[in-house]
């Protein structure tokens, strides 16, 4: 099984092309400062996973990539398109790119599964209804779920829920998937279906996953990079395997031992 | 007293006039309503508030005066600035316009209603503005307040009678028609105010039934 996606840099490049960059940016809410100056970049192709305690900024960088809010300052780069600041018509260039699945789905209740993934390939990128359905189709299948087409979400299970949210923002064809906490609303038994849907899709896509999560074992799994966020900046950056087993910073360590 | 039932089977001829008329007006009424209700909700979520002031400022006043000095101005006064329509298309746009101060409560709780999720959802898959609203948050918010409008068309229901005053022969304006014409009050007034409560029952029930569909 595969899904589409642009074309993208292969990466045994030797030099890997950045697709994301955060530079300087500050976010505060109220008095509160969630990300404090705060430099990030993620390559094409990657699969980076944000951990640390909640209130680290890990969330606000995803909505932040996703246009769900604004930085207070600085500057947001994706693919060499300046998301932030940059003009509304740009933004929706700019945003086409990028794919969010949520906490809470989100999905809309008044359509069907399949509209659902249909609407916004119709309407955003004027595809025929039938390419869309035809695309809805395979990646209904991709996410294991082709007998639920026609059934309403609010029918689905909390996981199944999550796997056509995940379909109907690969229908859009981005190149990056932003993935918030997405299986932190869900009973512990659906879990791994999900989780599963997206182990498939780092494995057989070259789609740039970022990725916020409480699942150590599946951020060990599917990451390249893991980032520990804490008071709003990166403290410590590594493989999966450093991160896990033998990081370097003690806040990391309390961290990991408060979570595994 | 005595009831006479020649009298009602005398008024009943009349009745069917009224409840033509009261119909008509309720219907009307409540479209118009109904839509200008939206129209104000939408126009009071823009950005500038070079729009929303002054729609909040006429809604208010309208809500907090009285229906029936609404009618008394529009149908007695405006005429003096040569502004004429009939009694009834009088009597529906006031309705309308009065109920639509209501309806536009009720459409901004229900947009309110729809979780900040769904406008987040849109935006991540870069639906335009206008197909957002019409396809994903207009199609919750309205089967949120289904119930509520109903209310308030039951409620116009009861309202209808004041159409009487800007001379719309109503059911009640033909109650009082045949009363004076013949003396005779309680059956033609007992006529109409057991239609009032069929008439409203029957609404109630309709509603319900809606409710249970949309709920679904």
């Amino acid at each position: 099984m595969s899904v589409e996606t642009r074309p993208q840099p292969s990466l045994t490049d030797a030099q890997p092309t950045e697709l994301i960059r955060l530079e300087n940016v500050t976010k505060r809410f109220g008095a509160n400062t969630v990300l404090d100056r705060l430099d990030f970049s993620v390559d094409a192709g990657r699969h980076v996973t944000l951990i640390g305690p909640s209130g680290s900024g890990k969330t606000t960088i995803l909505r932040l990539l996703m246009t769900l809010t604004k930085p207070d300052e600085g500057t947001i780069t994706v693919d060499g398109e300046q998301l932030f600041p940059a003009p509304e018509k740009q933004v929706r260039e700019v945003r086409k790119k990028i794919g969010m699945v949520f906490q809470q789905f989100n999905l809309f209740p008044n359509m069907t599964v399949l509209r659902n993934i249909t609407e916004a390939p119709v309407q955003v990128l004027g595809m025929s209804k039938d390419e869309a359905e035809e695309r809805a189709r395979e990646l209904l299948e991709l996410v294991g779920l082709t007998d639920k087409r026609d059934a309403k979400p609010t029918r689905l299970s909390g996981g199944q829920q999550q796997r056509v949210a995940i379909a109907r923002a690969l229908a859009m064809r981005p190149q990056v998937l932003l993935l918030d906490e997405v299986t932190s609303a869900l009973d512990p038994e659906l879990v791994a279906g999900v989780l599963d849907v997206l182990r498939d899709i780092a494995r057989s896509t070259d789609i740039t996953m970022l990725c916020v999560t409480h699942e150590m074992g599946f951020a060990r799994d599917i990451s390249d990079q893991v980032l520990m966020f804490d008071g709003g900046r990166v403290i410590e950056a590594g493989s999966p395997d450093k991160i896990f087993t033998e990081p370097e910073q003690e806040r990391t360590r309390e961290f990991l031992s408060a979570v595994l | 007293m005595k009831w006479d039932w020649n009298a009602v089977s005398e008024f009943m001829p009349h009745f069917w006039d009224g409840l033509r008329v009261t119909l008509e007006a309720l219907a009307l009424g409540s479209l118009l309503s109904f839509s200008l209700g939206l129209v104000w909700a939408l126009l009071m979520r823009t950005p500038s508030r070079w729009v929303r002031w002054p729609v909040g400022v006429v809604t208010e006043f309208v809500r907090n005066t009285p229906l029936l000095v609404q009618l008394f101005f529009l149908f007695y006064v405006l005429p003096e600035w040569n502004v004429t329509f009939s009694a009834l298309t009088t009597g529906v746009f006031a309705i309308g316009l009065h109920y639509s101060t209501y309806t536009m409560q009720v459409y901004r709780a229900g947009i309110e209603a729809v979780p900040v999720g769904q406008w987040e959802a849109a935006t991540a898959l870069n639906l335009p503005r206008l197909r957002t609203w019409t396809a994903v948050i207009l199609p919750q918010a309205v089967r949120r307040v289904v119930p509520a409008l109903g209310n308030y068309v039951i409620s116009m229901l009861k309202d209808t009678p004041m159409l009487m005053v800007i001379t719309v022969l109503e059911m009640l304006g033909q109650a009082r028609l045949f009363s004076q014409q013949h003396f005779q009050f309680t059956e033609p007034v007992t006529v109409i105010g057991v239609a009032f409560i069929l008439i409203s029952y029957l609404a109630s029930l309709l509603l319900r039934a809606l409710e249970r569909r949309l709920v679904r």
